[in-house]
């Protein structure tokens, strides 16, 4: 268990500065400046030669490669810097958007993992029934349909037709906003989950140690139970934990769409203004994010079959 | 002509209507307004942001001196009673209101608009309010570091104040955007003013959601009396255009900024065309020539360039009739503006006969820069490509991201952009982006340089007696109009929705979202708590 965090540890830094230097980059062959997204009523409001000064107060003047070193050992203290576009610290700025942007991200997992493993599940268990087909059919539609269309369908039916729910924003942070925005978000995962546990639970159900199972007399719930679930689980906790990790960075729509407040929507909006700080504060968080969670599934690979070891 | 100016007056009937309700206004309720510019807030101090978005929440928190009043479309007075100028028109005299408090129960005095001008002009932070504020005497001198306070704010009393300019303009142009809000100073130096504003306005905070919303209830100390009518007003972050349809129809919100085809859908709906606001803004959108680029030199060119469009054809199919044909650079609510003046005629022979007299008979390449907007963006330069064509002018399209077309023309990277324009209210520093003073990094993206409208622009400037001054305003804008420095294209038409148990919106020309939400009140149909 030490190895796998400490292996996962090691690849955390690199990556990270990998990350950091491809979006200073990107962000220095991009046109536009900190200052762009305050020219909306094409004035520029700022002197050109405060603008100036500032630039140089802010460093953005200096050669790329110094601005970076500065940058990262900034960040190993923990300090992302502050806002060009709030002026405020940008930890603090994504510490306002976290919990909203974990909790759609965990709600879209739970409906994903929930009804996508189920379907799954059922389709092998019955192959070439009607359950199977439209499991199939859904989890076919569920990957070719874009969040966005999704999302105004979802809109349309339960807020405007039925009235069931709201239709945008975050209410007092309850369920009730919840609901749509995770569904939208987490159809993507729920049609891959679905395909792959109806693949995985068909590949194991046909193994020699089910079949042995079987003809040793064991009932057929805890053949399922004790040798198919643990044993398809390994696939699944993989593609639960690959969408897990980059559900946060594909929120963007989602939130944009249902004025979510989370890290995603953040991120857009300085992007569009070039705030650069705050918007490597947010691809940094979104990478420690998916890190984080990778780690976990191997952490989780490691508990559910002893099989797996690494070293 | 007569068709323009049916539009404005339709305008400001549909403005009226939404604006005077017979019945009392209901005291109680909550307003739910929408941020629709971006997925945040930049800031809630407002000497930090000059986005419109912003300015939709701070119409609720702050106040600043003087108010756009929509109804008059013109400028009044807000946190001053009077503001007396000197016989040369440089120096204004201030009487502040004696019954405006900050929401923390201290009175406002002379003191804290000094103090807040002065932290505008920091030049080490670089407050974009710090446009405003600089036609004030030593306030340059105080943003670049050189004096420690305006030298032209003297303190009479707590509450009368000196303001001398450094030229004569009307202060009121500058101190009405929410930008320039007077702050209490024991507040802001607390430290995390953003994330705990305390103002003047109507509305006192009390709770924002990053991305989400901002609440803020009623201030009982309000000084207009009997004003705010509601207990509290939401603005609702909603970025996405199909999204704050779906909640318009769904009653969640009050009111919804519209596109060129909400606005068709929502005409052609009989539960939702009565409830719509337009309003002629006061921005002008045009194709900007960059006269450095060698055939734009030639007026014959930009001249031939205007009559080449079909413009008319373009604002009915394209922009869904959700604009207002452009006549001249200033726009229809401009007091400057020439209701005898005439747009260019669509007429590709003279067209062909104006580029063969500039020296083009076979007309000319050129790269025109665009966004993606699809009002005044892409869609539009792939309309206007083929009527060009048939007079010889080929066009190369560049896109690039909207942010950044302000900045490729400061920097004259262009040979042309289509882009839309802020031309007022302040017809003055609106026609001075033509002025060959003006640098290109102001706003002269055009570098055009005319000795006779700088002469014009002189004049206005220096005269005290605002007819005259108004006449030569109106004479440079229809030299313009002649020397066509753009393609006049239009004037946005903004147009709100809003749901039939809200009263007292503005038909604002200068922004249509910035309501004063003190006027505005909703009846028992609202289904908000």
């Amino acid at each position: 268990m030490l190895l796998v965090l400490a292996r996962r540890l090691g690849n955390v830094i690199p990556t990270l500065l990998a990350v950091v230097a491809l979006v200073f980059l990107l962000f220095s062959v991009l046109p536009g400046s900190f200052i762009s997204g305050m020219n909306e009523d094409g004035r520029s409001p700022i002197d050109p030669a405060v603008m100036e000064r500032m630039r140089k107060e802010m460093g953005l003047d200096d050669p790329l490669h110094e601005r970076f070193g500065k940058y990262v050992a900034k960040v190993a203290t923990g300090d992302l810097g502050i806002s060009f576009r709030t002026r405020e610290p940008v930890t603090k700025l994504i510490g306002a958007r976290l919990w909203p942007s974990l909790k759609l991200v965990l709600a879209a997992m739970s409906f994903a993992i929930l009804v996508g493993v189920t379907l799954g599940f059922l389709a092998a268990l019955r192959p070439g029934s009607l359950i199977d087909t439209a499991s199939m059919v859904m989890a076919i539609s569920g990957l070719s349909l874009s969040q966005f269309w999704f999302g105004l369908m979802l809109m349309y039916l339960f807020a405007l037709t039925l009235g069931w729910l709201p239709s945008f924003g975050y209410g007092d942070g309850g369920i009730v906003n919840l609901i749509l925005p995770a569904m939208a978000l987490g159809v993507g995962p729920m049609a891959l989950l679905a395909r792959t546990t109806r693949a995985a639970v068909l590949d194991v159900l046909n193994a020699d140690f089910v079949r042995t199972a079987r003809s040793k007399g064991m009932s057929e719930k805890r053949v399922i139970e004790w040798h198919v679930l643990r044993n398809a689980l390994v696939l699944v906790i993989t593609i639960v934990g690959l969408q897990f990790g980059s559900l946060m960075g594909q929120a963007v729509v989602v939130e944009k769409l249902f004025a979510w407040p989370g890290v995603g929507s953040l991120m857009v909006d300085s992007v569009f203004q070039r705030d650069m700080p705050a918007v490597q504060g947010c691809i940094l968080m979104i990478v420690l994010f998916f890190l984080f969670i990778n780690t976990l599934v191997d952490i989780a690979y490691v508990v559910i079959d002893p099989r797996i070891r690494y070293g | 002509m007569r068709k323009l100016l049916s539009l404005v007056a339709v305008a400001a009937i549909a403005g009226a209507g939404a604006a005077s309700a017979q019945e009392t206004p209901r005291k109680g309720g909550t307003i739910r307004m929408t941020a629709p510019y971006a997925a945040s807030f930049g800031s809630l101090d407002p000497h930090t942001t000059p986005r419109a978005q912003d300015d939709i929440i701070n119409k609720a928190l702050h106040r600043t001196l003087y108010n756009w009043d929509s109804k008059d479309n013109k400028l009044v007075l807000e946190l001053a009673t009077a503001a007396t100028p000197s016989a040369d028109g440089l120096t204004y005299t201030f009487k502040l209101r004696d019954d405006a408090y900050f929401h923390n129960g201290r009175k406002m005095t002379a003191d804290d608009v000094i103090w807040s001008f002065n932290r505008i002009m920091d030049g080490s932070k670089g407050y974009p309010a710090a446009r405003y504020v600089r036609i004030i005497k030593g306030a340059v001198e105080v943003e670049k570091g050189q004096a420690k306070e305006i030298s032209g704010l003297k303190k009479i009393d707590d509450k009368t104040f000196e303001m001398t300019l450094t030229s004569n303009v009307d202060p009121g142009y500058y101190f009405f955007s929410g930008t320039t809000a007077i702050l209490p100073k024991e507040e802001v130096e607390k430290g995390n003013f953003a994330a705990n504003p305390v103002g003047l306005g109507p509305f006192k905070f009390k709770e924002h959601i990053p991305g989400s919303r901002v609440v803020a209830e009623r201030f009982d100390k309000f000084y207009k009396p009997g004003k705010p009518y509601a207990d509290k007003v939401e603005v609702l972050i909603m970025a996405e255009a199909a999204a704050r349809d779906v909640a318009f129809r769904n009653k969640e919100i009050d009111t919804s900024i519209l596109g060129p085809a909400q606005y068709v859908a929502y005409r052609e709906d009989a539960n939702l065309k009565n409830g719509i606001l337009e309003v002629p803004e006061m921005f002008t959108r045009a194709v900007t020539f960059n006269h450095s680029f060698k055939p734009f030199a030639d007026k014959k060119v930009r001249q031939a360039f205007n009559h080449a469009i079909d413009t008319d054809l373009i604002i009915k199919r394209l922009v869904k009739d959700k604009a207002y044909r452009a006549v001249s650079w200033l726009p229809l609510a401009s007091s400057a503006f020439d209701k005898s003046a005439k747009p260019y005629a669509f007429d590709p022979e003279k067209a062909k006969k104006l580029l063969a007299e500039a020296g083009y008979p076979n007309g000319f390449e050129f790269e025109l820069t665009t966004s993606q907007n699809e009002s005044w963006g892409l869609p539009i330069v792939e309309a206007i490509i083929p009527m060009l064509a048939k007079v010889g002018i080929k066009v190369k399209p560049k896109l690039v991201e909207v942010t950044v077309l302000t900045d490729i023309a400061m920097k004259g990277e262009h040979q042309a952009y289509i882009g839309s324009n802020l031309t007022g209210p302040d017809s003055l520093a609106t026609l001075r982006c033509y002025y060959s003073q003006t640098p290109r990094t102001a706003c002269n993206y055009t570098g055009y340089n005319n000795p006779a409208y700088d002469k014009l622009l002189d004049e206005a400037a220096a005269s005290t007696d605002p007819a005259k001054r108004n006449d030569l305003l109106r004479q440079a804008n229809n030299m313009l109009l002649d020397e066509a420095p753009v393609w006049f294209f239009n004037y946005n038409k903004a147009v709100l929705a809003y749901q039939p148990w809200i009263h007292g919106l503005q038909a604002n020309p200068t922004e249509i979202t910035h309501q004063y939400p003190e006027d505005i009140w909703v009846d028992q149909r609202s289904p908000a708590k």
